[in-house]
């Protein structure tokens, strides 16, 4: 550290957080230095207990959280035991908190600049007179537009990126010493995440407030701080300049986590040899021709195209990626495709027959011939069915194969997706994460489908497993020759795994093409800023 | 720089056991919904028991006895106006009160649950439905009571059919509610995509996952039906004299509470007893059922 | 908003015709004739003719109900068959009664339902907590005209503290009023406060643990801020749903409670149309109570715009 003979503004060390007697700590032993000024990123996993760390800072554990050991400084002051009332003189004043998700860490019912006002209030940073007009003021330099105008509206009238603008100005109100932000901007899509990350760079520089900065993505956090904490299971496992954590990572796990992330992972579709499966046909798997995608506007009579006449094809054992924000048409192409929303216009072709209107025994054949991966295998596997009957309720549906048969398959398919046999019993609470999004894709596999439609299929998933999950895709399809339409936010993800991309914005196609060739050398402008975007991507370069 | 032991990316959730068996753990390591528990089952067994633990029949006079006082020997509860048995009466009368429950949750939930499962899943059913739950909502449930006793004259029956059309709708927007909150989710989603039919979805998909909410909202209606007959009884509307039932031991007992208060005074203590258990129980149940909660 | 209104004053229209006819059918399905009560036993068929004619039971059933529900809506409901007053004067001579208890009732059961409610809400587990809980638990359980009795021996007759049955109108005397009606509300409102104060742990607790009440407390809030501007003001959405939904049960709770304090209310007046086959009482005081109970849930939904500012004209939450 550079200058270790000043006082630290924050020093943490060997904290222990535990939530019930006797169960293991959440936080054990972890310890780290803030200087005043300086910009800290604690990274890991969910579960990591970089979050809890953060709140106990503040002060702020959830339920039966307790620190049971180790010490919080602030400024030399010791606060790991403070009472309520010196944590409430500190939280806001000295430290400021910018929470994780905008949309629910506002008072639904109070309007925005009233509750950037009581900040000022609570700390008489102003009187209740002066504190509206001050608290425009704030908003306006958060970045938020017509703070005027915004200042007088709720929190649904806002958008996402508004919202975190308006919790960044309650954080900053005050002019702490110290702006903790704990995954100020996971909730948000790329490019607006961006320019709130350098807008409070910017605002942190300019007041000389120090940033304690907790996220899972390592390449946010080497971006944006001068130090990076490594957390992984309530324990610190490796601390450093952040540059040197990305080169020249000590630990075993920081090693695996700077290969995992996706911005820097070497794209993995080189292991399909190119041309090997497109010799035998050249008609596309699947073949999407000027769709059109429109809905009523109620009340107005007015018609909203959520999606406008796109038009790409997935080639047969390749993977073709649709990437775009929020609102960019995305999963409604996928529904659409998939034949859970009907398209207003344009053509749809799966192994050269016209999906759009199907009905009845076609429907169901072509249904057979592709299934979908969706984002969340939380919300995916109906919780009341066990491994076996989810997997094998495809099965049942279309008739295949008697109980005996089918229990053989089931086995085959959880090979396939690497799951010991053992869990067919199992229930999906009893299954992690990516043991759940692997039982997805083994039901996605069931019938023996030519495409496979993944929508956001990796990106509730942590980090590494979200490596895996990619790699177990990328050997299904070079075992099966499947597939895929792969539908994410998330480019370098993209990047590691598609042949060609179709970039969305508001509907429409802006861009598509090879992956290579788009990535590269984008020609829309708008694929630029999605490039520019990704956290770490300067430093991957 | 610490080091720590090499971790596995994926490791499973340790085996939390079946979703049943959590949900039975979770039920006995709540003391209220123990007692609850332990109350319904005492009274459930006197009720079933009645005709054997009951020491003389319900309508049994004894007119040489009237208004004997509680712990007096051969009445242990004591005697009312005609000298009938006030423990007979009682055991007789929570057998009662039990079946008006049993047989008014089951309208409810034989009624209550394919309308709000219909109406969630198909739009243009819902308006309909929701007018006909709205009608019955707004619609004085005493008076259909009245008019259905003044139909059939009266009865177990009758005051079990009035409670359970009374409890109807609450059980439709129960359901529907669940029906409309289930059919978006991914997994139903996936269920359209392997072309699973309509009648599939509902009874296989969102029919199990809304149980846990008609379960609660039966322990709900449980209670408030062993109240309803009670009050319909008092009023004459429910289970008509000879046959005992708590609400019309209130009532008779009404007629001389100044000249002794006990004929009134156990009966409703059963009736709390009975409403108490059910609310502790349903109260412990809806926490276990919550995934939420506890571990 | 213009628009939600009509679409919400329609939806009304509709369920008030259909309990119309419900009740309209429904009365004429019960046995017995009101003709024959009114001749007596012993009248010969001419007379009871002349009886059904004159009460148009003679002619078929839409031809009745569509003369029934015209004179409805100029607001004449017939004259009682049973005391020959015209029906406008019963019910306007019992429903301020039933309507005065029933707020009364709700007023009690709203004051103490959301005290009992936040305190457990705040101090959650420990004894407050246990002490509301308990007390809503046990006025859930228990039945309310049994407890009503029980007071009256105890509080009123013995003690003399209250009086057993009577009742002075407001207008006449107010303190005679509240003396009179004090204890049936208290009655009539326990196990309504129960419900109330349910809701609202509920809700505060919900809201309490939610995302932006730790927003809060970062800001350096006090907690005596964060349970009323943030946990109270939330929670109000969810106890003015709970409040529309018991007045109906309310007005019916009254009639049980009417009876045992023997007050001139609405209860009285159901229970003896029934009994004597009154068909006007019966159809008047089904639509009345009917309608209470629209307006009342029109006026929570449009409280909902002012405490809730996410609905709007649709009338939903986002």
């Amino acid at each position: 550290m550079t200058r270790s003979d000043a006082e630290p503004l924050l020093e943490v060390s060997d904290l222990e957080v535990s939530f019930a007697a006797g169960a293991v700590p959440a936080v054990q032993g972890a310890g780290f230095r803030l200087m005043p000024g300086q910009r800290v990123a604690v990274v890991g996993e969910s579960g990591s207990g970089k979050s809890t760390t953060a709140h106990a800072v503040m002060g702020l554990l959830p339920g039966s959280g307790r620190v049971t050991g180790g010490r919080i400084r602030l400024r030399g002051e010791d606060i790991t035991y403070a009472d309520e009332k010196r944590l409430r003189r500190l939280r806001g004043r000295e430290i400021g908190l910018v929470p994780q998700d905008p949309m629910s860490n506002l008072n639904p019912v109070a309007r925005v600049g009233r509750q950037v006002a009581e900040t000022l209030v609570v700390h008489g940073m102003a009187s209740r007179r002066e504190a509206p007009a001050r608290a425009v003021e704030i908003l306006g330099e958060a970045g938020l537009p017509e703070p005027a105008r915004r200042a007088r509206q709720y929190p649904h009238e806002l958008s996402g990126g508004m919202r975190q603008r308006v919790l960044i100005a309650i954080g900053l109100a005050c002019r702490p010493d110290l702006l903790i932000a704990d995954e100020p901007t996971s909730a948000l899509d790329v490019t607006v995440q961006r320019q709130i990350l350098d807008h409070l760079e910017n605002l942190t520089k300019e007041l000389g407030t120090a940033l304690l900065l907790v996220t899972h993505d390592l390449g946010l956090a080497v971006d944006r701080a001068d130090q990076v904490v490594v957390m992984s299971k309530g324990k610190v496992v490796e601390a450093g300049p952040a540059r040197q954590i990305l080169t020249d990572p000590e630990h075993e796990y920081t090693r695996r986590l700077v290969t995992a992330a996706p911005s820097l992972a070497t794209p993995r579709r080189r292991a399909v040899v190119p041309g090997e499966h497109s010799q035998h046909s050249e008609e596309p798997v699947l073949e999407v021709d000027r769709v059109s995608k429109e809905y009523r506007i109620p009340g107005r009579g007015g018609v909203l195209r959520a999606v406008d006449e796109v038009s790409f094809t997935v080639g047969r054992g390749r993977t073709t990626a649709i990437v775009g924000e929020s609102g960019s048409g995305k999963t409604t192409t996928a529904r659409m495709v998939l034949g859970l929303v009907p398209a207003t216009t344009g053509a749809i072709r799966l192994d050269g027959s016209e999906m759009v209107g199907l009905r009845g025994a076609r429907l169901r054949a072509a249904r057979r011939a592709m299934q979908p991966v969706f984002q969340d295998p939380y919300a995916s596997l109906d919780p009341t069915f066990t491994v076996e009957r989810l997997i094998t309720e495809p099965l049942r549906i279309f008739g295949v194969g008697d109980r005996a048969e089918r229990r053989v398959r089931v086995l085959e398919l959880l090979e396939q997706v690497a799951l010991p046999a053992a869990v067919t019993q199992r229930y999906p609470n009893e299954l992690s994460g990516g043991q759940r999004q692997r039982v997805a894709i083994a039901r996605a596999l069931a019938l023996g489908p030519r495409l496979v439609v993944c929508d956001e299929a990796v990106s509730a998933l942590d980090v590494l497993v979200q490596d895996q999950i990619l790699k177990l895709l990328d050997t299904l399809q070079h075992e099966l020759g499947l597939s895929y339409l792969f539908i994410s936010h998330d480019l370098s993800v993209v990047r590691s795994i598609a042949h060609d991309v179709v970039v969305m914005r508001g509907g429409r196609v802006v861009e598509q093409g090879p992956v290579d060739q788009v990535l590269n050398s984008p020609a829309d402008p708008y694929t630029q800023q999605l490039l520019e975007a990704i956290p770490g991507a300067g430093t991957f370069n | 720089m610490t080091a720590i032991a090499e971790t596995p990316a994926e490791t499973p959730v340790a085996n939390l056991g079946r979703v049943r068996g959590r949900v039975v753990r979770k039920l006995l390591h709540n003391p209220m919904g123990l007692v609850g528990g332990a109350l319904l089952l005492i009274v459930i067994l006197a009720g079933v028991l009645a005709p054997w633990l009951a020491p003389y029949s319900p309508t049994e006079v004894h007119f040489s006895t009237p208004f004997q006082q509680p712990g007096t020997v051969g009445f242990a509860l004591g005697t009312d106006d005609l000298g009938r048995d006030v423990l007979s009466r009682v055991l007789y009368g929570a057998r009662a009160s039990f079946e008006v429950g049993v047989l008014s949750v089951l309208l409810a939930v034989v009624v209550g649950v394919p309308l709000g499962l219909l109406s969630g899943y198909w739009h243009w059913l819902d308006t309909l439905v929701s007018r006909l739950a709205d009608l019955m909502l707004a619609f004085p449930f005493l008076i259909l009571a009245v008019g259905l006793a003044a139909i059939n004259g009266g009865g177990l029956g009758n005051a079990a059919i009035a409670l359970g059309i009374a409890n109807i709708p609450t059980m439709i927007r129960v359901v529907r509610a669940e029906t409309l909150r289930l059919k978006d989710t991914d997994f139903v989603l996936a269920a359209h995509t392997m072309d699973a039919g309509a009648w599939r979805i509902l009874g296989q998909h969102i029919l199990p996952n809304a149980l846990s909410a008609i379960i609660v909202q039966a322990t709900v209606i449980m209670p408030a039906a062993v109240l309803g007959e009670a009050v319909l009884s008092f009023l004459g509307l429910g289970i008509q004299p000879p046959k005992p039932s708590l609400g019309i031991m209130l009532s008779d007992a009404q007629q001389y509470l100044f000249r002794t208060p006990w004929p009134a005074v156990f009966p409703g203590i059963v009736i709390a007893l009975i409403c108490l258990g059910f609310n502790l129980f349903g109260d412990a149940l809806r926490d276990a059922l919550d995934p939420k909660t506890g571990k | 908003m213009l628009r939600y209104l009509f679409h919400r004053l329609w939806q009304s229209a509709v369920t008030l015709v259909l309990a119309s006819i419900v009740v309209f059918v429904g009365v004429r399905a019960l046995p017995g004739d009101p003709a024959l009560a009114m001749a007596g036993e012993n009248a010969d068929p001419a007379t009871i003719k002349a009886i059904r004619a004159q009460l148009g039971l003679d002619q078929s059933l839409p031809v009745q109900y569509l003369r029934f529900a015209g004179h409805a809506l100029t607001g004449d409901f017939g004259k009682s068959t049973a005391t020959g007053m015209p029906v406008n004067q019963m019910i306007g001579a019992t429903l301020p009664v039933t309507i005065q208890l029933a707020l009364y009732a709700m007023a009690i059961a709203v004051l103490a339902g959301m005290t009992a409610g936040v305190v457990a809400a705040v101090f959650r587990g420990r004894w407050p907590e246990w002490a509301a809980n308990g007390f809503s638990l046990l006025a859930l359980s228990v039945p309310t005209f049994w407890v009503g009795i029980l007071a009256i021996l105890y509080l009123s007759v013995q003690l003399g503290w209250f009086p057993a049955s009577g009742y002075v109108a407001l207008s006449e005397n107010p303190l005679r009023w509240m003396y009179y009606l004090t204890l049936p509300a208290l009655i009539l409102g326990i196990s309504h406060a129960a419900v109330i104060q349910r809701q609202t742990r509920a809700s505060m607790v919900g809201t309490l643990t939610a995302d932006f009440v730790r927003t809060a407390r970062a800001k350096g809030l006090g907690s005596g801020a964060v349970i009323l501007r943030y946990g109270l003001r939330n929670s109000l959405i969810v106890v003015t749903t709970v409040i529309g939904l018991q007045l109906g049960g309310l007005i019916a709770g009254g009639v049980v409670t009417e009876r045992i304090f023997s007050l001139p209310g609405m209860g009285k007046l159901t229970l003896d149309s029934v009994f004597t086959r009154d068909y006007p009482v019966i159809q008047a005081v089904v639509l009345v109570v009917t309608a209470a109970y629209i307006v009342i849930n029109l006026l929570i939904d449009l409280l909902y715009t002012a405490i809730d500012p996410r609905i709007r004209v649709s009338g939903r939450a986002q």
